[in-house]
């Protein structure tokens, strides 16, 4: 499988096609099974994404589908993301080819993963989530773009739905500083002064 | 907006900057590290020429993919081989602490932090694993990150971290003999549920938690994650300070003194504003078995599996998808249940006091004919002490097997896993699809005494009811 380039700098937004994972708490095991986690790179993580659920129901599971195949957007439903705090979830995901995520809510740790890896995690009303995914339903092969600015989905009919994106994650996103490492690296004269304040670095 | 509780206190103490985009740097203490959420870390670190600025506040040890039969090395699966000797080549190169297997401090990270006393109050604690909220248990603010903010910590010793709400859990009353710190946390993700502490910390205090061991209060806050809560924790005390006296890593002598009255400042004070408070009673709480696929779905050992009707709306849609993947009839006693493997173990419930527990109900009794049972202690150090008292002998006469120390059937990295459809009772924290090693495999958590009690009965049982009066 190839997928297209991994997120880089600013992210503004996609254009592309949606998959729909539907149901609540859906949890990383189910994500990526925890046999999946025996390796020391993230590589080939893109095929074995909701290996156990797809191997269920052999060519039904919604990411099997042929008019998906290639999709870039991923819409769920509440809590998705819970469970392990294992970055192979979003990271499978990603290299499947998932470059943003819709739905009513995140678990908090998955969310962050996600923000560091550069993928923006929208959220909607449960009301609109379920429209959203209806209208995928009568069209999966819907063409649509995602935006940051603002936060929105079009289809290409012109179907439109408002989402909402963190002011924090979405001016980072939108500023390319989603990576944090540089930021963090930047206060090191601050961290020094915060670790000297800490009495239990400094014999109490 | 919460003022003057731990998390508060321990936050505004370790802010380093406020970082564009509106997060806070957060300086994080203690950073753990194990073979399965590193790797790519430290791969991600040597990709942008960087060093570990702090080798000394990270420690590791190996635990995920150990077998539990034989620890000789190499190990029989070749990955798992190639994970650890990974984990030691990277401690090596960056001067990383690794208590490795047979050093005698090895085990569970969840365990060993603790029992080496590198867990302590006060501290911000980040480890690349979800139940990173047991150090809580310590006054500690402790939680799980992934793998690129495990990159970030090796880098910075620090964090991209937004602020938590803090919701207090006043825990009334005194558990009921044969109801237990792991009883009363499933208790209160069933009532909460899984999402009901997303955004928040939870700070569990009140009589019932004043009454809680330290080994009971790590279970507690071990599974605040299940709740949703990224972090929990207790205010730090005498039972806290007890249990840290003398261990390896804990202060000594003059610092000794001063540590305990800085730790006891920093508990939530009666004036503490917190964002929202619930309140439980301990005493109603009974033994509780998970009987779905999420730690919300649970109910008292003396309940049956909720009807459609008695579920919330919402909900309904993941308990028919619950009743269809355990195969268990609603409105059917979960007491009862025939179980195929019994699994004690885990960073939920893997520590002496849990061992003790089980021991307790199987000390002269003998697991079912076709169970397969079997005990993990979560660390070397665990090992040891019960073996010191005679448990490993309990369990071996009374048919479990006795193994070596690390996660083992908790998420089955190991050779240790359900086979089809097999069912479990586990003391451990996740019954997701899955989770244990087979794609069909079932779950049912409860207590480390009530697994023992299933694997003796070689069903769900009332543990209760084994126990002396
Ligand atoms: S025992 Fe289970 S939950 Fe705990 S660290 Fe190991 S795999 Fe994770």
């Amino acid at each position: 499988m190839t997928s297209p380039s991994l997120p880089m700098g600013p992210i503004t937004g996609l254009r592309g096609r949606a998959v729909v994972v539907a149901g609540d708490d859906i949890d990383t095991d189910r994500i990526i099974p925890a046999r999946f986690l025996k390796c020391v790179t993230f590589d080939g993580l893109g095929e074995q994404v909701f290996a156990d659920d797809r191997a269920e129901r052999p060519g039904e599971h919604p990411l099997d589908r042929a008019e998906v195949q290639g999709a870039s957007l991923l819409v769920v439903n509440r809590n998705f993301g819970c469970g392990s705090s294992r970055e192979h979830a979003p990271q499978a995901l990603m290299r499947w080819g998932i470059r943003a995520v819709v739905g009513e809510s995140f678990a908090e740790i998955f969310y962050g993963n996600c923000l560091a890896l550069g993928i923006p995690c929208f959220t909607a009303s449960h009301d609109a989530v379920l429209s959203l995914q209806a209208a995928l339903a009568a069209a999966p092969a819907q063409e649509l773009e995602v935006s940051l600015d603002p936060p929105a989905i079009v289809f290409s009919d012109g179907q439109r739905w408002d989402l909402e994106l963190q002011a924090g994650p979405r001016q980072m996103l939108l500023t390319g500083q989603w990576d944090a490492t540089s930021q963090l690296l930047a206060h090191g004269a601050e961290l020094e002064r915060t670790a000297l304040a800490l009495p239990y670095l400094n014999g109490f | 907006m919460s003022a003057g509780t731990l998390y508060d206190k321990v936050w505004d103490l370790h802010r380093v900057a406020e970082l564009p985009g509106g997060s806070t740097q957060l300086f994080i203490g203690l950073h753990l590290i194990h073979e399965v959420t590193s790797p790519q870390a430290f791969a991600a670190l040597k990709d942008l020429g960087l060093s570990v600025r702090h080798p000394e506040r990270t420690v590791a040890t190996v635990d995920h993919i150990v077998p539990t039969t034989s620890q000789a090395r190499p190990f029989a699966d070749p990955l798992a081989e190639e994970m650890l000797a990974t984990l030691e080549a990277n401690c090596a190169a960056h001067g990383i602490t690794l208590h490795g297997l047979g050093s005698g401090r090895q085990g569970i990270v969840h365990v060993i932090a603790p029992e080496l006393g590198l867990t302590q109050p006060g501290m911000t604690v980040a480890c690349g694993d979800s139940h990173t909220s047991t150090h809580g248990a310590f006054g500690a603010i402790a939680f799980g990150i992934g793998t690129s903010q495990v990159r970030d910590v090796l880098a910075s010793q620090s964090l991209s971290m937004g602020k938590l709400k803090v919701r207090r859990l006043w825990v009334e009353g005194q558990l009921q003999s044969g109801v237990y710190a792991k009883d009363l946390v499933l208790h209160v993700i069933r009532t909460l549920g899984v999402k009901g502490g997303v955004g928040y910390a939870y700070e569990f205090a009140g009589p019932a938690i004043d009454a809680l061991s330290m080994e009971e209060r790590m279970t507690l806050c071990n599974m605040a994650i299940e709740g949703g809560a990224r972090c929990g924790y207790v205010n730090p005390d005498a039972v806290t300070f007890a249990y840290l006296q003398g261990r390896p890593c804990a202060p000594s002598g003059e610092a000794w003194d001063r540590a305990v009255a800085w730790w006891t400042s920093l508990a939530s004070g009666p004036d503490a504003v917190f964002d929202d408070e619930v309140r439980f009673d301990a005493a109603s709480i009974a033994p509780t078995v998970t009987w779905g696929i999420t730690p919300g779905q649970g109910i008292g050992v003396d309940e049956t599996v909720p009807t459609l009707e008695q579920v919330d709306p919402d909900e309904r849609p993941l308990a028919e998808e619950a009743y269809r993947y355990m195969d268990l009839r609603p409105g059917a006693p979960i007491a009862g249940t025939p179980v195929d493997v019994c699994f004690i173990g885990s960073c939920t419930n893997g520590r002496l006091s849990d061992l003790q527990a089980a021991a307790a109900v199987a000390r002269g009794r003998h697991v079912a004919p076709g169970i397969k049972a079997f005990v993990v202690p979560g660390s070397e150090q665990v090992a040891a002490a019960a073996e010191a008292e005679g448990l490993d002998q309990v369990f071996t006469a009374a048919g479990f097997e006795w193994r070596e120390p690390g996660c083992s059937m908790c998420l089955a990295m190991n050779p240790d896993r359900l086979e089809g459809r097999q069912i479990s009772a586990s003391s451990s924290n996740r019954n997701f699809k899955g989770r244990q090693g087979s794609a069909t495999g079932r779950t049912l958590l409860m207590s480390p005494a009530m697994v023992a009690a299933a694997a003796i009965a070689g069903q769900v049982s009332d543990v209760r009811q084994l126990l002396p009066v």
